[in-house]
């Protein structure tokens, strides 16, 4: 059978338009990888660049490769390293649950709102991305510290005599994570509880169920893949955070990122940097091909 | 047959009136249905039928009035404490629980030992024809089979009244036809009292023990579907159920008892046997239904038959039978049906033909204007 020529179009026209993200992707993300991975198996030299030459050319197309696994090796031996990306992901992980029980009520009370009221509170969910980010996390240090506003106002209230030590805390850090990212874990809920039939929950209520029971059993199960999207929103960025660990945060909250930029800046170890980077990077995309899989699974099963 | 006989009420719904922002959607609405009965609520959409049928199942509370199944007072009681359940129009299947699950769901609310739970989810599968289907989800099932998880989920709890919000608008017609009958058979299998809401008005007249037709919140007649097709009690009624050729006149009252009504358009007294529904010297409207309409080449000898002349201007054959559209010499145009007892080539009567339409006096129901 003969194709239409429309098909075969329409054909070259996914391709096109597939091939746009693959340029892009390939660009700015492969080809740096690959960059990171080279300098993460070079050594670390006085100079410019800071680091050595893997090839070494032996003449007309033959070349050395002159790599090592040294920085890896010492990734681990070092505990510094193995504790700060624990640390990473012992605060990323908490502080996505910290979103997810703050966001699900959130998204629930608004999935559960119409019209106007609706409108008017995503708008107040969004807002505070209208002011720069680093503007908001510097903001909390004025309310966090010890002369700060709360500090102040309990101080003036007589409920404590010496002011609460706040800021450069694993509290800090948590509070400003949580803040942060609420948003992200609030809109994936709220767009897959909007999406839910109510006459599901009737259902349940009709068949005996009460309104606790019909929520595990019901608006739970049914929200799952917000519940997912919203927490990998969270997860992966906060693993990574460098700017509220660094302001907020003390020494006892030494995020990977923050090692990350000592090694870069104060050290000027690439190699060593880029090791981390790259750990770093297989760190968060692990998550991301489960949830690809996972994805692809429940497609599957809907046929 | 009067209504109900000598069955015992089961559901009271005693003055309820619903309002949503204002509009009211139940007016002062009373209603009494019986146990074991197959009710219908009928009615064009917006009447209120659905509402009636939500405050019942208690997803919605009346403004005014109260409703009473089995003697009790069900107004303040939440849905998942009513002894009802309901078959929703999209079914509201729970898409993540298998068929089995769905089924077990409203058994898993209540006490139940989990043997007893599997052992009646099963049989109420088999019931229902999906005895082969307990792990399937609900979209990897046809709609038909989809209908019938919900109503054994719904059955599954035993419940004193079912509810059914238009069960079988989403099939196609032969699977609709089909379905009917299963659902009637269920009904009196299991001996539930069922309230079904519809817009259908061949579905209701299939189905039910008793139709109350509703329009504006309000019931319009309740009755029997023979109650309701031969003795609508209101031209919106006859209008509603089937088709009705209607004629307007005066009713009067002879001194020997009979009655008949002066129509000037027929210019003819159309003889009536019932005439208990209007006052003498009335305005009145005469309804006859197509299929109780003859038609003729020739007048016919029986003296006692009402009659009007008119001329064929349109046939609609439909196979089993052929309705015709005769012009009045008013140029109104009415409908008379004949079964189609011989084939088309050899009937006689065709288009621009003079006809006699007649009809016997019994066959003419006077409704009060």
């Amino acid at each position: 059978m003969k194709k239409p020529l429309s098909t075969i179009g329409g054909r070259l026209g996914r391709i096109g338009v597939l091939l746009i993200p693959a340029f892009w992707m390939s660009l700015f993300f492969v080809l740096p990888f690959f960059i990171l991975v080279k300098i993460s198996i070079s050594e670390v030299r006085v100079g410019v660049p800071p680091y050595t030459e893997i090839f070494e050319w032996v003449g007309g197309l033959a070349f050395h490769i002159k790599g090592s696994l040294a920085n890896y090796s010492f990734l681990i031996s070092d505990t510094l390293y193995l504790d700060a990306y624990l640390n990473s992901i012992k605060i990323a992980a908490l502080s996505t649950l910290i979103c997810l029980l703050i966001g699900y009520p959130m998204a629930l009370g608004i999935s559960r709102t119409v019209g106007r009221t609706r409108n008017f509170l995503l708008v107040l969910v969004i807002l505070p991305f209208w002011t720069s980010f680093l503007i908001r996390v510097y903001a909390w240090i004025g309310l966090l510290k010890n002369e700060g506003l709360i500090n102040a106002v309990l101080q003036w209230a007589g409920i404590i005599d010496q002011p609460l030590e706040l800021l450069h805390t694993p509290f800090a850090v948590y509070l400003g994570i949580t803040y942060s990212y609420l948003p992200f874990m609030v809109l994936p809920l709220y767009a897959t509880l909007e999406r839910m039939d109510h006459a599901l929950l009737e259902a349940a209520a009709d068949l005996g169920a009460r309104p606790a029971r019909a929520f595990l059993s019901i608006t739970l199960p049914q929200s799952f893949p917000g519940i997912v999207a919203g927490s990998m929103l969270v997860f992966i960025p906060a693993i990574g955070e460098f700017v509220i660990p660094d302001l907020l945060g003390g020494p006892s909250t030494l995020m990977i990122g923050k090692v990350l930029w000592n090694e870069f800046f104060l050290n000027r170890d690439w190699p060593l940097a880029s090791a981390v980077a790259v750990v770093m990077l297989v760190l968060l995309i692990a998550p991301l091909v489960w949830w690809q899989r996972h994805q692809q699974i429940m497609e599957e099963k809907q046929g | 047959m009067e209504d109900g006989g000598d069955k015992k009420p089961f559901i009271r719904i005693e003055n309820v009136t619903k309002t949503f922002s204002g509009d009211v959607v139940v007016n002062d609405l009373s209603l009494t249905i019986y146990q074991n009965e197959l009710f219908s609520l009928l009615g064009a959409s917006g009447c209120g039928k659905t509402t009636l049928l939500r405050m019942i199942a208690g997803f919605e509370k009346p403004n005014a009035g109260r409703i009473l199944i089995d003697g009790i007072d069900m107004t303040d009681i939440p849905p998942y404490e009513r002894p009802v359940n309901m078959v929703f129009q999209s079914y509201a299947l729970f898409p993540h629980m298998t068929v089995e699950q769905n089924v077990a769901f409203g058994l898993r609310q209540e006490k139940i030992a989990k043997s007893e739970i599997h052992d009646r989810v099963a049989a109420m599968l088999k019931l229902v024809e999906l005895e082969g289907f307990t792990t399937r989800k609900p979209h990897q099932i046809s709609g038909g089979q989809r209908q019938r998880v919900a109503l054994a989920r719904a059955l599954v709890k035993l419940p004193k009244v079912l509810l059914l919000d238009e069960p079988l608008a989403a099939l196609d017609k032969k699977l609709r036809q089909r379905t009917q009958f299963e659902l009637v058979n269920l009904q009196e299998l299991t001996g539930i009292t069922f309230i079904m809401v519809t817009h259908d008005q061949e579905e209701a007249m299939t189905m039910s023990n008793r139709i109350g037709v509703m329009k504006a919140g309000a019931l319009q007649q309740v009755g029997t579907p023979t109650q309701i097709y031969e003795y609508p009690s209101s031209r919106y009624i006859a209008d509603f159920i089937g088709a009705a050729n209607m004629f307007d006149g005066v009713l009067r009252r002879e001194d020997s008892g009979a009655a008949h009504v002066e129509c000037s358009e027929l210019g003819e007294k159309i003889m009536i046997t019932r005439h208990d529904m209007a006052e003498s010297d009335a305005p009145v409207s005469v309804m006859v239904r197509p299929e109780k309409m003859r038609i003729s080449l020739t007048e016919p000898d029986d003296a006692a038959m009402n009659r009007v002349q008119g001329i064929v201007k349109d046939i609609a054959y439909l196979g089993d039978m052929s309705i015709y559209h005769v012009q009045l010499n008013s140029g109104r145009v009415i409908q008379a049906s004949q079964l189609n007892f011989q084939h088309t080539a050899e009937r006689k009567i065709t288009w621009e033909d003079q006809v006699v339409l007649y009809w016997h006096p019994d066959n003419a129901v006077v409704l009060a204007q």
